[in-house]
Order: structure tokens, then sequence, then C-alpha cells
């Protein structure tokens, strides 16, 4: 195929979400020739939707704040599982990073004396998490964007990347992508690659992701042999929009319970209360007196239930549904209506106000919103290296939502963007550096490039099924049988399953032409799809304890002594994926002691 | 206003076989590209709570897998769904089907100031051609304790602004550029006019774009008809709040004659010239080749 | 696919630098230019902007015409038409205006008048968009071709150059004739003050009460205006250094120029009708009722 477009880079960077642009922005900044791939428009990845804030310790709010008691607040709701070396740097990087921010033209909310405004977010000690109204990603997005184009760096627009290229030494050095509007194949070669591809919402039925959170960096890094780390733990959010229909799993922003709001059952009880496990007994009101004051008196009081880490929410709402005390259309009520003036609302969660009045005809300055758990983040992913974001492979690099390990076994609300920043920028530094150091042209393997070219045509002379029935069902499958809550029986059906799928998803039939073929680009999605799916599925099942975003019904409590003490690890070793343990890394005594200290 | 001489020449195929079909609706979807289109009608089960690109994406993937759409958050903050409903620039994603009369088809078509690449998808280039021809921002330096000082007040104009989702509904509903196609070489258009009245109005910037705006981004070209204060489902007041103002400030660079004497008298700098600001511009500061999407797709 | 012009044609007519490296051509999305898809009447907004502006004209030109039953002074009342104010000429001393003057001048003052609040409102931003739509056709209405498309090669006009050229950049004047308005604003406000005096002392007749209408309706448009509102505060860069003029931008113009359209409408309606009734009390057509 020696008429494929070419290019050639030093650092390649996959997707234009906050961690790839930010990551863009530093490598272009060392001098390398950086490109960025997406598979959308540029300004329109999945960063876009964060709605709540960036998590940084500025102390604006809180002048108590620092580091360690965010670096505490990440692990303890990470249950102790996340890598406490990103943990570590995180806290201590997010708030420069969030700065150079507004160096760039962000304008956050202000405190009365001009500094940013933070606001209060689950399982943050303090108001921390910088924020822009209800629009905080939207802000982050446009600044790394207009960073980027005032640096010149080079955008590819609604690319898919296929498959990463690798070298004799199994290093990888390109990658094959494709064209979305003209259907054809474009060949990059570089010398160091940054996985910045987002989530994998789109495997489960009910989510807030968009289309492209369709697990394709974790499945290229997988098929080029690095290690993903932490599939079973996959974050529900617990409120999500329940209806109508075709809006369900939109994301409601945590913001509303941070601003005021509170859930209730049918029964009209802040049922939270009935919630409150032992590990954050301490620190969380078990009255709605008492709650209710902490609004006013953070200092004096303790936080309302409402606020505990997304996975005990989550958890206890489905509980009260399936106790039968749901709202009508199978969720639980979230009710900020009679709790703040109509005005306020507006003022405060403005973007809230409007999709409900839009998509449900819900007017939430009146009525309570119905809300439930949707799929929203995944912890897991490629297995990086804490202080450069290098994989397991040599040259492929990952940062953002696809890198696993910063989160553990749950995410805190907040701590996703600024991890896009921080770890964006080392990724963006460190690719740069690797490439940099290589002298010499790259030279890909052509081989490789016609097979990934023939595999991705081969949809069109398919037989099967329509691509978008076939993922209906995978997401069905995995909705059902790897949801929120896990049971072995049901984790094996799952994994049984998969193996038709990727049988029906190698032979789906793709109509029409290459030019702008929705249908072509799912039949490619599906594959990572599957991918992802297996991941999670097989370390789900390897995991017998329940922790953070991996609950078990079978094994109901947590397993300090041995599941606490290791990583799954996904890797493939002839074609087949692998599960097995790794330990986890041991954090040094001086931060150890900051969990003994207690607060 | 509904067409017969375009239904003549489109079929209808019913989708979805439903069991719980109650109504149906019709859909009247462009399909095409470069080589010329027509209008194709899908007739599909009306389901409760419904927005259009739901019932798009349904024909998707029953009827017409191969049908070209672009969207991605489905919450109206990306800004990707844009199209022409019923003759509006709307996002399909935030327009309900039971806001739009049910008893005759519903026409949805591509955006039409931008070609068309295929079905509801259009080329969009222009946009991001224009966005690196913006003077980038150019703060002064930060406070001695590393940060910078701004109070709300004066970041609430800016922040308006900010909340821009780059649908390019006006971009694509302003005249100036969908009816006078070559005025999009010396013209910003509504989205990015805002985007030079955010940089004017923050309060760290210290670039004067003023000349730029009026001599370069063709702010002069708008006739305030408000179109793009119309379509905008963000309800930025792009006009009122945005444009006008930026008119007002040429103005006073260019055209008042007591602004002028007043700067000459108590000693006032001039305004920047829009060379001088240009060179801050990346699209003329690195080459236009390096900006735009569709500028790299032709390397 | 799309054409590609490296650079289209003519330098920047503003007078930029270069012109934008964008493409011009390609194929356009969606049925022939002229073929309207929306289905709502959108005409009707254009068309009574048409009628309503085209009725103040035709009023206004009667109006002024008339030259005469303009003062209410004859009748014991001090009405005087905003169309007549400030009355300096030859015909206000005829008609017992007591501050009439200009004998040289003997066609009606209210060519005079109308010519600054006729330049106003000419060159206001909201009535600009009004003409625009509904005479210029440019554009009607929205997502509708404008008269002179040439999108599809047959518009009427050929070029489209907005408010960059002679005679529309004089647009750019438009705070100049704010000046103005403010003067006018004051007199007729005086006017409305002047109408509380009776023959006999002070009072209130219905006059009174539309004059005193008119007056406000008059200051709300003014102050609503963009200009004002630039010069009071919009171009700053900082607001919390001038604490005062942000809180007048904030609070009192900004408002009202949200309803400047309004204000627009409501005062071109109280200059009639004001205009209107003192013609039928001056020309005895009726009797201006008193209130006390
Ligand atoms: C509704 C919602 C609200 C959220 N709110 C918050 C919040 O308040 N605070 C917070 O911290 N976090 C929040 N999050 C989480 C956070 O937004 C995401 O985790 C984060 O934006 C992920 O960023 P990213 O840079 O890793 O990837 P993304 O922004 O997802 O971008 C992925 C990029 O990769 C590209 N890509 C993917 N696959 C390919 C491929 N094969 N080839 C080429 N390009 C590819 C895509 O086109 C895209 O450009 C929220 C998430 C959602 C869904
Ligand atoms: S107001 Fe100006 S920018 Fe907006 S649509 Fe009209 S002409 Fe275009
Ligand atoms: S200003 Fe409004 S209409 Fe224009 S691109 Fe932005 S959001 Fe869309
Ligand atoms: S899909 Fe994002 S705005 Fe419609
Ligand atoms: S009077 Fe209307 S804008 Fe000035």
């Amino acid at each position: 195929m020696a008429e494929l477009e070419r290019h050639d880079v030093d650092v390649l960077i996959i997707g234009a979400g906050g961690s790839g642009l930010r990551a863009a922005i530093e490598a272009s900044a060392t001098g390398a020739r950086t490109a960025v791939v997406c598979k959308s428009l540029l300004g329109k990845a999945h960063t876009v939707m964060a709605e709540g804030g960036v998590a940084a310790a500025l102390g604006n709010v809180w002048s108590e704040d620092n580091w360690k008691v965010h670096f505490r607040d990440t692990m303890r709701g990470g249950k102790l599982l996340n890598n406490w070396r990103m943990a570590q740097l995180h806290a201590q990087e997010a708030p420069d990073r969030v700065l150079e921010l507004e160096e760039w033209g962000a304008l956050f909310d202000r405190t009365p004396d001009g500094l940013i405004l933070q606001r209060d977010f689950g399982g943050h000690r303090y108001a921390r998490l910088a924020h822009v109204g209800d629009r905080t990603g939207l802000e982050l997005l446009r600044t790394v964007q207009q960073r980027s184009v005032s640096l010149g760096v080079e955008v590819f627009m609604e690319c898919k990347i296929v498959r990463l290229l690798h070298g004799p030494s199994g290093e990888v050095n390109g990658a094959v992508g494709l064209w979305r509007e003209s259907g054809r194949f474009v060949v990059f070669s570089a010398k160091a690659v940054v996985l910045a591809s987002g989530g994998v919402g789109k495997t489960w039925k009910f989510t807030s992701n968009s289309w492209e959170s369709t697990g394709d960096g974790h499945a290229l890094a997988l098929w080029a042999g690095a290690d993903l780390i932490d599939m079973e733990f996959v974050q529900f959010h617990p409120t999500g929009m329940v209806w109508p229909p075709s809006a369900r799993g939109i994301l409601v922003t945590e913001g509303v319970r941070g601003d005021g709001g509170v859930l209730r059952n049918s029964e009209g009880r802040r049922f939270m209360f009935d919630y409150i496990p032992d590990f954050y007994a301490k620190e969380t009101a078990d009255s709605e007196a008492e709650a209710d004051q902490w609004y006013e008196n953070k200092r004096d009081f303790r936080r309302p239930p409402e606020l505990l880490p997304r996975d005990e929410v989550a958890r206890s709402i489905n509980s009260e549904v399936k106790a039968g005390r749901g709202s009508p259309h199978g969720g639980v009520f979230l009710d900020i209506a009679s709790r703040r003036s109509a005005e306020d609302i507006k003022r405060r969660l403005p973007s809230m106000y409007h999709q409900f009045k839009e998509l449900a005809d819900v007017d939430i300055t009146a009525e309570p919103m119905e809300v439930g758990p949707t799929c929203h983040y995944i912890m897991g992913g490629v297995r990086v290296d804490g202080d450069t974001a290098a994989s397991t492979v040599a040259g492929l690099y990952a940062c953002g939502e696809v890198a696993g390990g910063m989160h553990g076994a749950n995410r805190l609300g907040g701590n996703s963007l600024s991890d896009l920043l921080v770890f964006g920028r080392r990724a963006g530094r460190y690719a740069a550096e690797h490439a940099l150091g290589i002298t010499g042209a790259t030279v890909v393997d052509e081989a490789q490039v016609d097979a990934v070219c023939n595999e991705a045509l081969g949809y069109f002379d398919g037989s099967g099924e329509n691509p978008y029935a076939v993922h209906q069902d995978l997401q069905e499958t995995m909705q059902a049988l790897v949801g929120i809550i896990r049971t072995e029986s049901e984790l094996v059906e799952a994994k049984e399953r998969l193996g038709d799928f990727s049988e029906r998803a190698g032979t789906v039939s793709v109509e029409g032409h290459r030019q702008f073929n929705p249908g072509w680009h799912l039949a490619l999605d599906l594959q990572s799809m599957l991918a992802v799916a297996n991941c999670t599925t097989r370390s789900a099942i390897e995991r017998k304890e329940s922790r953070g975003g991996h609950t078990r019904d079978d094994y109901r409590e947590s397993d300090p002594d041995h599941f606490g003490k290791i990583n799954m690890v996904s890797r493939l070793r002839d074609g087949v994926v692998e599960v097995s343990e790794s330990p986890l890394p041991t954090m040094p005594a001086e931060l150890q002691a900051l969990f003994e200290e207690g607060h | 206003m509904a067409s017969t001489t375009e239904q003549a020449a489109s079929t209808t195929r019913p989708a979805a076989p439903s069991s719980t079909a109650r109504r149906a609706v019709t859909l009247r979807l462009w399909r095409g590209d470069a080589d010329g289109g027509r209008f194709v009608d899908y007739e599909v089960p009306a389901l409760e709570g419904e927005v259009v690109l739901d019932v798009v994406h349904r024909i998707q993937a029953t009827s017409a897998p191969d049908l070209a759409v672009r969207w991605n958050c489905k919450a109206g903050k990306c800004g990707s769904c844009s199209a022409e409903i019923n003759g509006k620039p709307r996002l399909m994603c935030m327009t309900r089907m039971s806001t739009l009369p049910q008893d005759e088809p519903i026409t949805v078509s591509p955006m039409r100031t931008f070609p068309v690449i295929r079905d509801l998808v259009t080329d969009v280039s222009y946009n991001f051609t224009v966005a690196a021809a913006i003077p980038a921002f150019s703060p002064g330096p930060r406070e001695a304790d590393g940060t910078y000082r701004m109070a709300q007040v004066d970041v609430d104009r800016s922040q308006e602004f900010r909340k821009c989702i780059e649908c390019f509904l006006c971009q694509n509903v302003c005249h100036v550029i969908r009816d006078h196609e070559d005025n999009k070489a010396h013209y910003a258009g509504p989205r990015f006019l805002i985007r030079l009245a955010e940089l004017e109005m923050h309060p760290l910037d210290n670039l004067d774009r003023r000349r730029y705006i009026s001599e370069q981004m063709g702010v002069g070209l708008c006739n305030i008809t408000k179109c793009c204060t119309e379509v905008c489902p963000e309800g930025i007041h792009i006009t009122d709040n945005g444009i006008i103002p930026l008119k007002e400030r040429v103005v006073d660079a260019r055209y008042d004659p007591v602004a002028w004497l007043g700067r000459k008298l108590l000693g006032r700098k001039a305004p920047q010239s829009a060379a001088e600001v240009a060179a801050v511009a990346p699209l003329w500061r690195n080459g236009a080749a390096k900006h735009g999407s569709a500028a790299s797709k032709d390397a | 696919m799309t054409v590609v012009q490296e650079t289209p044609g003519a330098p920047n007519p503003n007078g930029g630098i270069a012109p934008i490296p964008v493409r011009i051509g390609g194929v356009r999305g969606g049925p022939p230019l002229r073929k309207i898809l929306r289905r709502d009447t959108w005409w009707l907004q254009p068309a009574l902007t048409a009628l309503g502006l085209l009725g103040f004209i035709a009023y206004s030109i009667w109006a002024a015409l008339r030259n005469g039953d303009f003062y209410a002074g004859a009748y014991g009342r001090d009405y005087l038409s905003p169309l007549y104010s400030p009355c300096l000429t030859h015909s206000c001393t005829t008609a017992g205006y007591v501050w009439g003057g200009w004998s040289w001048w003997r066609i009606s003052p209210a060519w005079l008048i109308l010519a600054f609040p006729g330049a106003f409102r000419t060159t206001c931003y909201y009535y600009r968009k009004a003409y625009y739509r509904s005479f210029w056709l440019s554009p009607p209405a929205c997502a509708v071709p404008d008269a002179g498309s040439t999108a599809e090669g047959q518009g009427l006009r050929k070029r489209y150059s907005g408010e960059t050229r002679f005679p529309l950049i004089l647009q750019n004047i438009h705070r100049y004739t704010w000046y103005f308005a403010v003067i006018f604003a004051g007199i007729l406000t005086w006017d409305a003050i002047a109408a509380f005096r009776f023959a006999n002392g002070i009072g209130l007749g219905v006059g009174t009460i539309i004059l005193v209408i008119n007056a406000v309706f008059i200051w709300a448009y003014t102050l609503g205006c963009h200009a004002c509102r630039h010069l009071c505060g919009g171009g700053l860069k900082h607001f919390s250094k001038h604490k005062g003029r942000y809180w007048l931008w904030k609070n009192v113009l900004t408002h009202l120029n949200e309803h400047h359209q309004l204000f627009a409408w409501c005062s071109l309606f109280s200059i009639i009708v004001s205009d209107l009734y003192i013609y039928l009390v001056a020309s005895g057509t009726i009797t201006d009722p008193r209130i006390f």
C-alpha cells in the first residue's frame, strides 16, 4: 500500500481531551515535532462534559488545605489501592497546573479577594474544586485547546487510530489511523506515542460517556503488549438521569449535592443516613440537623452523608431501589428545589437547570429530579510509571482516564480533571524526552500496516449482523452481568458470552461505502469494547472481595490482607487475555504516617 | 412551507418494526454528499421523551447504518450535533420531538453555510482556521504570591462568552457568510467575534485588538440583525453583549474624533495596529498550513 | 471535494493585513437556497416591523406638514407636541408658544426636530436591525436567504459590505446622535413638567399624564442605548476599579438595554399619541379632562 498518506513525528498523541492536549502543549514546548489525533472535532472530547470542578489543594477557601490532606483523601477514596506515587504527585502538582490554566486564559469563579473559588465535593475534606459554574470541563478543554492552537500544535481531527505499530524489539514506533471523513488510512511513524484516549463507558448500557469512550486506548495498549491494571474498577456515578428513556444515564453533577441537594426515597426519607459505613463514620453527620448546618459552618459540623464517596452513594441508591423504595422510573429523588432558592439554583447550576428543562421537561427549581447510577469512569487502565507515565512497553506512554493506578479502587470527583493536567504534562514531557533521545529515522513495518488495513476493510465483506445490534447486546450483557453488584455465576456467564461476542463482532457486515460511515466505525470500536469487557470481566472474577468500584455480592467484605495488597494485571499473551496478581507498590513510611495520625 | 417537489424524489422506508408502535413520525433527512443529495423520508414509531437525535440514531441503528451524523454528549454540552431542523438551526440533541409539529414530516438538513461532507456532516474547517487567526491571550505577570487576582465582577462578562460550546450554529446562520461566501476570507463570524470580545474584556489581557477586529476580523460586516443570538443554544447575548460592545470599542479606536483628540492631548497610546497584533495570531505567526483541520488532511 | 483557494481574489477590503486563507466553494447540503424550510410564520415579524415603521414615518410627515395645532395654550394647557419641541420658529410665535423665536423660519419646526431624533433612531442599533431585516431583507429572518444572497449566484446585490462602506459606515457616529438625544430628552422632560402648569396654577390633565409617560419612555429608550452603555461602563476593562460607573452600568443601563427594543417602540407610540392628543385638544376637537 505504497500510496498511503504518511506522517513522521517525534511524539504522537492519541486523544485531544484535557490530558492529550496538555501533553501536546508540553511536548511541543520541548521542540519535539508533536501531532495530536482525535476521533471527533477538536474541542468536542469528553472532557468538555465534566461539570463539577478540578480538585487542587490551593487553599483559597480553606487555608488548612494542603497537598497532604488531598493525598490522604485521594488514597482513602481509592480504598488505598492507588499507586501512591501518582497520588502524591497529583496532590502536589495540581495547584500549579490549575494556576497555569489561568495564565492561558481560563476564568474560574472567584473568591471575594479575587482568588479561585473552590467548592465541596464528595470525599474531599475541604472545599477544593476550582470550578466555573457547572461547566468546568468546557473551561479546561477550551483553555488547553486555545493554548495548543496558539503554539501551532498539529491536530488530526476525526481520525481514529486503529492499531499501534511496533519495531523489532517490541517498542511502539507508530500507528495506523483511519480518516473518518474519507475512509482512507493514514500511517504515522513516531518515536513515542502517548495514549490519552479517555474512557470505556460505551461498553455499558447506561452511561454518562459519549460515543468516543469505547476503550480504544486500553485496547491499543493491550494489543501492543502493555499491561493494564485494575480493570475491574468501574465507577458508577450515583446520579445519572433515569427519565426520559433516551436521556437515561446522562450525568447530574455531584455539584447538586455539594450545593445542598439531598437524596430521598419514595417515602421522603433521606436514606443516606442509613448507609454510613464505619470507615467514614467519624467524619459524617448522623442527623439531618447536623448535616444541614454543615453547609454554613464546615468547621464545627460533619458533612452530610450525601457527600460520601461515589461508590458508597451508588450502592445505597441501588439498595433503596431494590427494596422497592425507588422513584416511579426506577431511581431515587434528588431534591434541591425545596432547599435552595430558584435564583440560587439557576446561578450555581445553570446547565443542570437547562438540561432537565430541555430533556425531561422538569424544572429543578420546583420539583425533585429522578436519578440513579450510571457508568461513568474507569479507574483501571494502562499500567504506568508514576513519574514518567511510561507504560510497560518502550515508547508507549499513557495519561488521563486511560492510565490506571492513580485512583485506586474509586475516584473522587474532581480528581480526574487534575489528573489530566498533572499526568498529561508528565506524559508529554517524558515522551518528548524519550523521542528526542532516539536518533535516526523511524521505519515502520509495512507488513503490519497492510495487515491492519486489510483487517479493517474486511468488515465490508462481512456476512453477519448489523454492528449496532451487536453493540446493543454487548451493552445489555455488561450492564446486567458486570454492573454495580457482581457475583461469580453472573461474571462467569458474562465471560462465556463474551466468547460468542468476539465471533459476532468479527463477522459484522457493514453497509455503504468508506466515506464517513458510522456503521463501519462502530464495527472497529466494537473490537476495543470487547477487549475492555474481557479484561474487566476476567479481573472481576479474580478479585474475590468488595472494594470501591467493585462490589461482589458473594464477597461483601474487603480483604485487606490479600486483595488489598495487589493489583489485577491484564495482559495479552498469544491472543488471549491473561489476568494475574501483582503486588501493590509500598508506600514510604512518611506518607504512611499521614494515615496513622488520623483526622 | 413544506415542499412537494422534493417529496416526489424521496423514498419512504419504514424503520424499526416495532410492536409497541403507537404513533408514527416521519423524519425527512438529507442524504447525500458533494455530488448532490436529496431528502429521504423515514417513518419511525414515536417514543416518549425523545429528542431529534434519538430518532436519528434509531434510524441509523435499524434502516440506515451508514447515515452520517456528528454527536458526542447528547446533553447540549459539546456542540457536535448542529443541523437545521424544519429549517431552523438547532442542536439535534436538545430539540424534543414533542415540540415539533408531528403531523407532517420533520426535515433535518445539514448546516448550509459549510460544504457538505456526507448527509448531516459538514466541513467546518473554516471555523478552525479563523480560530487560529485570533491573536492569542496575552496576560501580564503574576502577583508576588504566584497567583492572579481577578474580581468576579471583572470576569463576569468574559465568562458569558466562554460558555460557548462551539456548535457553530451562529456561524451557520450569519447571513454575512451564509449568503455571501466570499466574505469568509475577511470575517470572523459571531463565534469568533465573541471570542475576541472575551479577550478584550479579560481583566488580565494586555493586547489592544480593536483595529485588528475592525480591519482583519471584519466586525463592520455584521449588521446586528441578531440571528446569531436567536440560535445560540447557550443563550449567549452574542450581539448585545459581544458584537455591539466591540463595535463601540472600534468607534473609540477608529471613528470618534473626540476620542482621537483626547488621546493626542493627554498623550495616550494610539490603538495598536492590525499588523502589530497579527504577529500574536498563530495563523499569521506559524503559517496558515499548520491550522485548520482540513489543511492537514490534504497534506 | 471542496475547492481550495489559497488567497481568494481581492485584497482584504477592510484594510487588514491579508485575507484569511479559508476554503471558498464546495457544495452545500440541503435543498436549493430559495426553498425555505422554516415552517413558522417567519415573515410576520419583519412585515409588522415594516408596517410599524412606515406608519410612524407617514404619521410624522403628516404631523410635520400640519404646521399648526401643536400647542394647546389657547385652551389653557401648556402642552407642546414632542414633534414640535423645542419650538423655535415663526409658527411657534403665532401659536402663542412663549418661546417662539426665529421669525425667518417659516416652514414647520417639526422638520428641525425630526432631524435630530431621526438621526438618533436611524443609527440606533435596534432600529438598524429592524430596517435591515424588514426593508433591506438582509436577511428578512434567520436562515431565510438574504435578498442579496450570492450563494447561488442569483442575488440582487453583488457584494455585501455590511457597515464597512459609505454610507452605512456612518452608523458609527451613533454616539454623537446620542449626545443630542440627551438634550432632547431633557427638553421633553421640561415639557412634561410644564404640562402641570395650568392657566390658573398647578393642575393635572390627561395630557399631562401622556406627556409624563412620553418623557419616561424617551428616557428609558435613550438611556438604554448601546452607545450610552459603552460610554458609562461598557468600555472599561476593570469594573472593580470604577465602582460607581459599574453600579450604574449593571443596575440601570444594562436592564434598560435589555428592553431597548420594547422602549424603542413604546417611545415611538408615545410620541404619536402625545402629538395626536395635543392636536385634538389644540384644534378644539376634544377638551382635555382635568383630573385636579
Ligand atoms: C458527564 C461527566 C462529568 C464529569 N465531571 C467531572 C468533574 O466534574 N471533575 C472531574 O475531575 N472529572 C469529571 N469527569 C471525568 C472526566 O471528565 C474524564 O475522566 C476526563 O475528561 C477524561 O479525559 P481524557 O483526556 O482522559 O480523555 P477524553 O476527554 O475522554 O478524550 C479522549 C480523546 O481521545 C480520542 N480518542 C479516543 N480513541 C481514539 C482513537 N482510537 N484514535 C484517536 N483518538 C481517539 C477522543 O477522540 C478524544 O479526543 C466527568 C465525566 C463525565 C462523563
Ligand atoms: S448579528 Fe451580526 S454576527 Fe450575528 S448573525 Fe447577524 S450579521 Fe451575523
Ligand atoms: S456562540 Fe452560541 S451559537 Fe455560536 S458557537 Fe458558541 S454556543 Fe454555538
Ligand atoms: S451531542 Fe453534544 S451538543 Fe448535541
Ligand atoms: S439608541 Fe438604540 S442603540 Fe443607541
